[in-house]
């Protein structure tokens, strides 16, 4: 893709990357890239590819060709910790929160600050969860001190989306943010993926819902059978041809042929 | 969907000086948690003193302070033991190999305090060593549960065969061994001077005023509400009750010459080791993962925490407490014998942990409730004993308790479910 503005390079590029399980080719040859301060969609068909590209990202899986570059660096990332490091953080699907947890305790957990005694600094944990979910404009948690398990979707949506942006992220992966939420929530969640993008975060939102990408995206990568074949500026294209693109592709330009009719799957 | 009135923002937590907004949220707290299914130990508390009253009432020689001093060393080994179980359960998975692996550990410890013989070691150094054992083997026991990935029922099920048959290996010739080290035979016989137990009675109320009040005005300090100042004096205040009353019972009971008997070693040795779990699981890193792991393992691993490390060392410290159960019931005793580890140990430590509130399904439970537990089916079986019932009748008593406690555990969990989402 050409770059629009030439201070806009990507902060995470992925080249020719491609993973199999056993005789399962789950992505071939994947170009992907997302910037600092936009909402880049990752859209596509049921087993085209969406999960397993995100979790090579986050270290999950490990990739078997490709490279990876990360704010112009080479990176391996061989485990969540690498990409941690790096300020990648995923939100998943089914969240990852600890239903018998607080609020509090899920936003620090893995990372819980101590004091000298190896004790829970439980004060600066609390205080900072506070600060975090203030700074994002999450308003509607009573209580930071109540269990995980008694908050809405939406408000656990929040918490994931909270927890991963703490960190000092600087990209963020969202796995259908709004598959289980109500009209308002999404709402909610929305205008929070947006403010992610406001405060200069990469943003990668998968979806299945074409309405909510065309929302909040700057721009859509269409993930096919494991390759990617198209990435579209949202201002200068339709759902009707993201669509397209996701059950039966994109026309393929060949030499000396005037692009008249659409062609089938790749 | 921003109501205004919902608002969090640092600072508004708590006004200080704010104590109708305190309560407020006290009540509020309690509320929930009642009905998302965390019924705490109150229920299993009443229950305690309903059966206390009952035996007080039918049962001539039960409301004694001799009798209470009986309890306290009674139940001293089960309670270590459901110490672990907490831990494991805390997981959601089970640990059937305690009983004889605390029957391991006392026959370690009868066995390198063995006079005579060429393993004949100081006290201190037989428990150590006899502890060590048990570690090593609920590391092993571990290792397979989260390494191999072997249910871990069935491994500690394999446990329980494997070193019942060790402690009948090693005893049958000789059936039985004494243990003639004092410090071994102290841990259960050892009673501490009336003086003594004041000072200790002091000690742990003042410690818990101190670490208490200090949380909340180090909470207050920076801004964030957790708890309230009336609850945190009301619990200072329990914990006062309930030492000094502990230890005047102990010193007002009297030994046949008429010297006071006063509060024994095993009963502060529980204290320790409620306080330390406690702190492991409540305060540290590694209690936070237990909970984690247990109340959502994916979670937990993509949180970047080694759940396998968590659960091999919570299998480690049942192996322990396994251990010190181990060493404090022979030392009851004073001797190893082929009973050793036998018996109903095993069920009432788990029936302990869970009596007390530790859910069977993982993530939910605390340390305390294995003392609470623990001191329920003691209270009962010695009850029953002293008005004379039958082993049959406490069996059949102590398990419609259990089933109970589960049950309630069970109903929990499903109000749980319900008031989430």
């Amino acid at each position: 893709m050409t770059t629009t503005a030439p201070t806009t390079t990507p902060l995470l590029e992925l080249r020719g990357v491609s993973k199999n399980f056993g005789s399962v080719q789950a992505l071939t040859d994947v170009d992907f890239d997302v910037r600092a301060g936009e909402v880049m969609a990752l859209v596509g068909d049921n087993g085209a590819g969406k999960s397993t590209l995100i979790k090579c990202i986050a270290g999950i899986h490990g990739y078997d060709h490709g490279e990876i570059t990360f704010a112009g660096e080479p990176v391996h990332i061989h485990g969540p910790k690498d990409a941690a490091k790096l300020g990648i953080e995923v939100v998943y699907q089914d969240l990852a929160l600890c239903d018998n947890l607080d609020v509090v305790q899920n936003m620090y957990l893995g990372r819980e600050t101590r004091d000298r005694l190896f004790r829970l600094n439980e004060s600066a944990m609390e205080q900072r969860t506070l600060e975090t979910l203030q700074s994002l404009a999450v308003t509607t948690i009573r209580s930071v001190r109540q269990p995980v398990a008694s908050l809405s979707g939406g408000q656990r949506q929040s918490v994931a989306v909270a927890k991963a942006v703490q960190w000092n992220s600087r990209l963020v992966i969202l796995d259908e943010p709004t598959a289980a939420l109500g009209v308002a929530q999404t709402r909610q969640v929305l205008d929070l993926v947006k403010r992610l993008a406001d405060r200069g975060l990469a943003v990668v939102l998968i979806s299945h819902n074409l309405h909510d990408v065309f929302e909040v995206a700057t721009r859509i990568t269409v993930l096919r059978l494991g390759r990617d074949i198209v990435v579209y500026e949202r201002d200068k294209t339709t759902q009707q041809e993201v669509v397209q693109a996701i059950t039966a592709g994109v026309p393929t330009k060949v030499a000396g042929i005037p692009e008249t009719a659409p062609e089938g799957a790749s | 969907m921003t109501s205004g009135a919902d608002v969090v923002a640092p600072g508004t937590g708590l006004p200080g000086g704010d104590e109708a907004a305190a309560h407020v949220g006290l009540w509020r707290r309690t509320s929930d948690n009642v009905k998302s299914g965390n019924l705490g130990v109150l229920p299993v508390l009443l229950g305690e003193v309903a059966i206390v009253a009952f035996f007080g009432l039918t049962a001539t020689n039960f409301f004694t302070a001799p009798n209470f001093v009986n309890i306290i060393v009674q139940m001293a080994g089960v309670t270590m033991l459901a110490f672990g179980v907490v831990f494991v359960l805390l997981l959601g998975e089970i640990d059937l190999s305690i009983g004889y692996l605390s029957g391991i550990a006392a026959l370690a410890v009868a066995q390198f305090q063995l006079p005579g013989s060429s393993h004949d070691y100081p006290g201190i150094i037989a428990i150590a060593l006899a502890i060590i054992i048990t570690a090593a083997i609920g590391l092993g026991q571990g290792a397979i549960v989260a390494k191999v990935g072997v249910p871990s029922f069935v491994v500690t099920l394999a446990g329980l065969l494997i070193w019942q048959g060790v402690i009948l290996h090693v005893l049958e010739d000789r059936g039985v061994i004494i243990i003639e080290d004092n410090l071994v035979n102290d841990l259960a016989n050892y009673f501490f001077s009336p003086t003594v137990g004041w000072i200790i009675a002091v000690a742990i109320t003042g410690a818990y005023a101190v670490i208490g009040l200090g949380s909340v005005v180090g909470h207050r300090r920076a801004g964030v509400a957790t708890g309230t100042p009336v609850l945190a004096l009301a619990k200072v205040a329990g914990v006062a009750v309930a030492a000094f009353g502990s230890v005047a019972i102990c010193n007002s009971a009297e030994r046949p010459d008429g010297s006071a008997v006063g509060l024994p070693l095993a009963g502060l040795l529980m204290i320790i080791f409620l306080v330390g779990l406690t702190y492991l699981a409540k305060r540290t890193p590694f209690g936070r993962h237990v909970y984690a792991v247990g109340g959502n393992a994916e979670a937990a691993r993509r949180a970047g925490i080694n759940v396998n490390r968590i659960r091999i060392l919570v299998f480690m410290i049942s192996g322990i407490m396994a251990g010190v159960g181990g060493v404090i019931l022979a030392a009851r005793l004073n001797s190893v014998d082929l009973n050793v580890g036998g018996g109903t140990l095993l069920l009432d430590a788990i029936a302990a942990a869970v009596i007390g509130g530790t859910s069977l399904f993982g993530g939910r439970g605390e340390v305390r409730s294995a003392l609470i537990g623990s001191l329920v089916i003691a209270t009962i079986a010695n009850g029953m004993n002293t008005a004379g019932y039958s082993n049959g009748t406490i069996y059949v008593v102590t398990g419609v308790i259990l089933l109970l406690a589960v049950t309630l555990d069970t109903i929990a969990r499903r109000l749980q479910m319900k008031s989430g989402r």
